[in-house]
């Protein structure tokens, strides 16, 4: 191959904008992916759990029976835990409904602080995670303030009874959590928990495009996230 | 190599303690391939508390090691004859306590075929990448400075000239790992517990008692092995230090509680109500807790008043009360605590399990195995130059 050297550089150095600008591009023009959760529809359903099975179904998350060694990516907690400090004893929402999952924070702690980047931020917003690269030293569990991350103590296998071929298990050793459903909206299809939630209650969207459903919800009712004051910016928004 | 035949050779009570540690070591070991088969389930850890032991034994002997600058700043810097003795002593006090530290990392990773990623992908956004740099930096310096400079008194030359910067280096950096330790746990939202400013210094500061206090132990039980008064003035030395540093280390808990309790902040005042008194009930941690502050406060009894700190014997009952009190402060609870509760207000108690107290047995005791041949070294070389001198 004959390449001067001067062309060799031209190459380079032309590859290098053309990645950096495909990056800058995405990051402008691309989705930002959140969600918000609809309390009072929730509360309609008390003894549902629809969108947890759906979710621990897709993604092959076993049903440890230890407490101390469970394993959930979305769960159901009342306003009165998940909001401790802004919610009062007299308050009326205490006992309401919060799916609590991984916030996709803006700004996330687990990623800044974990030592391979085996957690890592997409251009979509999603907090993403590289289950094989993972060493299971369990700092972005300390970093979190929501405390969505769970570890396999053991090997999970044995405690998923209905496994999902299309989607990967994990091995003992390794953090995991919610991932959004990258998999699924990838295809365009919604999260699964969305999907499940027959009272309509979660509501997925682009934060990036103002006439999304998700922004007009946004703009027309009163949200509240998860400790704001921490600066992470969570991209999970509950309606009261 | 490295003067190791000196540890080859020894009376009956030296093999005798040498097997003792080679079977702690391999009770570890063996818990350890159970540990790995089964993976970190067979710990007392948990999805809320899910760093324990392992991650808080790493954080107490990050200090012991730091502790070495203790000896190595007077003599180097303020030139203390009184330590001409003990700062190889020091250094390879800390060569050990960095093994160890490497070693409990290791055993609380939960995939440790993988742990070479971090050098795989360098991340330095993440502490841990740095705490691994300072740690490894650490433990390369100590190790040549004591062997170069044992060497050096072996042969009865002065060390060579290129030492003396390594030397300087040494005692920023001995400042650094701990500061970088603090900075693992001090940066994170949501830890209350240990999101303080004066977590770095008070890591100091009780690094600086432990330290030195666990040197005072091993001067005055090879001075007692080898029937020499030779340790007797730089252990008093060391006294005075243990007294500053332990001082300074009980002021900051102080400072702690009180910005805690005064401040009545529900989140700065949980974890620490879960140390002393119990959350809802739950006090596991509480008897820990005052037997650490009783022994602490008797130390410092012990170390303030001159005419008790002046003997031995008072000196090392004082010595191990210090480094006893201040293993349960940051050796168990400093570190379990801040789980506590957790993110949703559960709260969940940790306890460590048969076999992951075995494997940091295990642990401590491949450390003590590293000093005791390290030592065995040193007075070697030194009981060699002893009866040269004699004749």
């Amino acid at each position: 191959m004959n390449l001067t050297r001067q062309a060799f550089l031209r190459l380079t150095g032309i590859a290098f904008l053309t990645g950096a600008a495909r990056k800058l591009v995405a990051a402008v023009t691309g989705p930002r992916w959140a969600m918000a959760v609809d309390a009072a529809k929730c509360a309609t359903q008390p003894n549902c759990t629809r969108c947890i099975a759906a979710c621990h179904q897709a993604h092959n998350v076993p049903a440890i029976p230890d407490p101390r060694h469970e394993i959930h990516w979305i769960a159901k907690e009342p306003f009165a835990r998940t909001f401790a400090a802004e919610e009062d004893q007299y308050s009326p929402v205490r006992a309401l409904p919060a799916m609590v999952l991984c916030n996709h924070c803006e700004n996330p702690p687990c990623v800044r602080v974990c030592p391979v980047q085996a957690t890592f931020k997409r251009e979509d917003g999603i907090v993403a995670m590289d289950w094989h690269r993972c060493i299971g030293c369990r700092y972005c569990m300390a970093a979190c303030p929501y405390g969505a991350r769970s570890f396999n103590w053991e090997d999970p296998r044995p405690y998923i009874h209905n496994p999902n071929p299309e989607f990967p298990t994990r091995t003992k050793g390794v953090v995991e959590k919610c991932t959004f459903c990258a998999e699924r909206i990838g295809t365009g299809r919604p999260p699964a928990c969305v999907e499940a939630c027959p009272q309509k209650a979660l509501v997925f969207g682009n934060l990036a495009d103002p006439q999304s459903p998700l922004r007009a919800l946004l703009a027309s009712r009163r949200h509240v996230r998860r400790k704001p004051e921490l600066g992470t910016q969570p991209n999970v928004f509950y309606f009261l | 190599m490295f003067m190791l035949e000196k540890a080859m050779a020894g009376s009956r009570r030296y093999w005798l303690w040498i097997f003792c540690l080679l079977a702690v070591i391999g009770t570890g070991l063996v818990c350890y391939l159970r540990q790995l088969d089964h993976g970190l389930g067979i710990t007392g850890l948990s999805r809320d508390v899910t760093w324990g032991l392992y991650i808080a034994q790493f954080t107490f002997l990050v200090g012991v090691a730091a502790s070495a600058v203790m000896v190595v700043l007077p003599y180097y810097l303020h030139n203390a004859k009184a330590f001409a003795k003990v700062t190889i002593l020091g250094e390879f006090l800390a060569v050990s306590a960095v093994t160890m530290c490497m070693l409990f990392i290791f055993v609380d990773m939960g995939q440790p075929a993988r742990v070479l990623n971090v050098l795989l992908y360098p991340t330095p956004h993440s502490i841990m990448f740095w705490d691994m740099v300072s740690l490894g930096g650490y433990l390369v310096l100590n190790a040549v400075i004591a062997l170069v400079t044992l060497r050096a008194e072996r042969e009865e030359v002065p060390p060579p000239g290129w030492i003396k910067p390594v030397i300087l280096i040494s005692i920023p950096w001995a400042v650094s790992i701990h500061t970088v330790t603090a900075f693992l746990y001090n940066g994170l939202p949501g830890r209350s517990l240990w999101l303080t400013a004066i977590l770095a210094p008070r890591f100091l500061a009780s690094a600086f008692a432990s330290g030195p206090a666990l040197l005072i132990l091993l001067c005055l039980l090879l001075a007692k092995v080898t029937r020499s008064p030779l340790f007797r003035e730089p252990v008093q030395k060391l006294g005075v230090i243990v007294t500053y540093a332990m001082s300074i280390s009980v002021f900051f808990v102080l400072l702690e509680l009180f910005t805690a309790f005064y401040s009545q902040i529900p989140e700065h005042t949980e974890s620490l109500r879960y140390m002393f008194a119990g959350l809802d009930g739950h006090t596991r941690l509480v008897p820990w807790m005052w037997t650490s502050n009783a022994l602490a406060l008797g130390a410092l009894a012990l170390l303030l008043v001159p005419r008790y700190r002046h003997n031995d014997s008072l000196l090392a009952i004082a010595s191990g009360m210090v480094f006893f009190s201040l293993w349960i402060d940051k050796g168990i609870g400093l570190i379990v605590a801040a789980f506590v509760p957790s993110p949703l207000g559960a709260i969940t108690e940790y306890s460590p399990s048969l076999a992951e107290a075995l494997i940091s047995l295990g642990v401590w005791a491949f450390g003590l195995l590293i000093l005791t041949v390290l030592s065995k070294i040193v007075l070697a070389v030194r009981a060699r130059s002893l009866m040269e001198a004699v004749k």
